[in-house]
């Protein structure tokens, strides 16, 4: 199983997420964003620990998280997304979580007994997320007409990156189709079939948001390498 | 009548209820002081909030984000508090934007290295604290109750900032530096956090005859001051005062003058960031217009249905 590749997934998806706070549209979205945020950081941090555990060269979560480049990162395209306006932010959560959701079901079963501890925890959580993202994307989809335009804009800037999730998991795209199309019917809201779908993420072809992501991410820990913090 | 049952209840340490009668001036200081002290949490988080994206390890991340979050949620309970007293939280907004009401002088200085995350947390929580374990016994209960739960906190978020400051006076030589900087920067201005002179200050007495204040600005900074001194020697730091002293006699521990112009010009919205504090709540406020637009719209539906 992939352990670096979902813990990439989640590790960027935090860092994008914690870019909302202090900046949400109210007190309790930046309270919950943060949440979140926390959640998926918590989530990268076991697994890049685990990560390093399989590799045995002793590589810590900060070793894999702050000292690698953006080649080598391998976290879905769709996670370094930037977050564009909140309904962006909430278009790549629903799709994200529609997604995770059954990765973590599918994962609690695996022979790999600390991912399979991970994943059943880790599906709690996600499932909040989707309730939380299914539940804003109800609420801008029939909001206002403007609501409504934003949230649907999000989900065609998105659209290109929603094949690569399934990838390496084709028995996931069922699942993901029952979570996501009743949202989506419900919101007045629909996700285009995008011609021409980016991937490549896992091999460490990203766009070029990572990059700036990770300069931000790992500056100070690179000015200074080999201290404690 | 009311006016004396009112006093009986000061009188007898009792809590005044958001239901009972309050002569309208101790309503109107507490909101002040409520919106105040709420406003002053939300705009904390910015300072904070930029060094998430950069914190040095992930676990220093982690528990920043989740030290914003607190203040978030210190906000949220503040401003609940506020709204007993018969204000909502949009006015409140409101007269944060428009500059009518204040925050924390703290927060318009910039955080410009990550050993500001830990300096913040040891000294400007460390002093928020000496502050808000006395609001804990204030007369207003709603304010009061709020109190005992964001000092638990904060407590929390001064052990951690010390604990920051601690690892980087252990590290490297320029680790050490860094924590000394910041140190320079936010020494002042945190014992500037507790207010003008008792004897300029305006509010004091009325509000320590209503106990809503129960210990005096100047009280309140020499116990920080000597609360602080030793931590800053465990540390190894120096703290930027040429007449800090020990006064045997007194007990306490002597320290130099104040500088009031600047503390008066920050107030008066002349500090480095006041403009860009207030800018960038604003602007994170008037972006989410359409979202809440969207959600009381959703609300309402789902209301009537």
């Amino acid at each position: 199983m992939n352990v670096l590749g979902f813990a990439d997934d989640n590790l960027i998806l935090a860092q994008r997420l914690s870019e909302w706070v202090a900046a949400a549209p109210d007190l309790e979205l930046d309270i919950a964003v943060a949440n979140i945020a926390l959640d998926h950081l918590g989530v990268a941090r076991a697994l890049l620990t685990h990560f390093g555990d399989l590799e045995g060269k002793g590589r810590t979560e900060d070793d894999l998280a702050m000292f690698r480049s953006e080649r080598e990162l391998t976290n879905l395209l769709i996670c370094e997304q930037p977050n564009g306006d909140f309904g962006q932010t909430i278009a790549r959560q629903l799709l994200f979580d529609s997604y995770q959701v059954g990765l973590w079901e599918k994962l609690a079963g695996s022979p790999d007994e600390v991912l399979a501890a991970v994943a059943s925890k880790a599906l709690l959580e996600a499932r909040y997320h989707w309730q939380h993202s299914a539940t804003w994307t109800e609420r801008l989809g029939r909001g206002t007409e403007e609501s409504n335009r934003r949230m649907q804009s999000g989900l065609v800037a998105l659209a290109r990156y929603v094949d690569e999730m399934f990838d390496e998991h084709q028995d996931l795209r069922r699942g993901f189709d029952e979570r996501l199309t009743p949202v989506l019917d419900e919101s007045r809201l629909v996700l285009p079939k995008d011609p021409f779908p980016r991937r490549g993420g896992r091999r460490g072809m990203h766009t070029e948001h990572l990059g700036h992501l990770l300069a931000k991410m790992q500056s100070l820990a690179r000015a200074y390498p080999g201290v404690q913090w | 009548m009311r006016e004396a049952k009112f006093r009986a209840l000061l009188e007898a340490e009792e809590k005044v209820e958001s239901t009972d009668w309050m002569p309208e001036e101790y309503r109107q200081t507490l909101i002040r002081q409520i919106a105040q002290h709420a406003h002053s949490e939300i705009i904390g988080m910015q300072p904070e909030g930029n060094w998430i994206s950069r914190a040095p390890s992930l676990r220093r991340k982690a528990i920043l984000i989740a030290k914003v979050q607190d203040e978030a949620g210190h906000g949220l309970y503040l401003y609940s508090a506020a709204e007993t007293l018969g204000v909502n939280r949009d006015q409140l907004m409101e007269l944060l934007h428009s500059g009518k009401q204040k925050y924390s002088s703290i927060f318009n200085y910039p955080t410009l290295s990550w050993a500001d995350m830990g300096a913040i947390g040891w000294l400007v929580d460390g002093a928020a604290i000496t502050n808000q374990v006395m609001l804990k016994r204030c007369s207003y209960g709603p304010y009061a109750r709020a109190m005992v739960k964001i000092c638990l906190e904060e407590s929390f978020h001064q052990r951690q900032g010390y604990e920051i400051m601690l690892t980087l006076c252990n590290g490297s030589a320029e680790q050490k530096a860094m924590a000394q900087d910041s140190l320079d920067r936010w020494w002042w201005p945190s014992l500037m956090m507790f207010g003008p002179h008792d004897s300029e200050s305006t509010h004091t007495e009325q509000s320590m005859e209503w106990k809503i204040k129960r210990v005096s600005n100047d009280e309140l900074r020499q116990q920080f001051v000597d609360m602080t001194v030793p931590q800053a020697d465990y540390l190894g730091l120096q703290i930027p005062d040429p007449d800090l002293a020990w006064n045997e006699e007194r007990g306490h521990y002597d320290f130099g003058p104040i500088d009031w112009d600047e503390f008066w010009a920050v107030v008066k919205g002349h500090g480095p960031m006041n403009r860009d504090r207030i800018e960038h709540k604003r602007k994170a406020w008037d972006d989410g217009a359409w979202v809440r637009q969207a959600a009381a719209v959703s609300s309402a539906v789902a209301g009537s249905a």
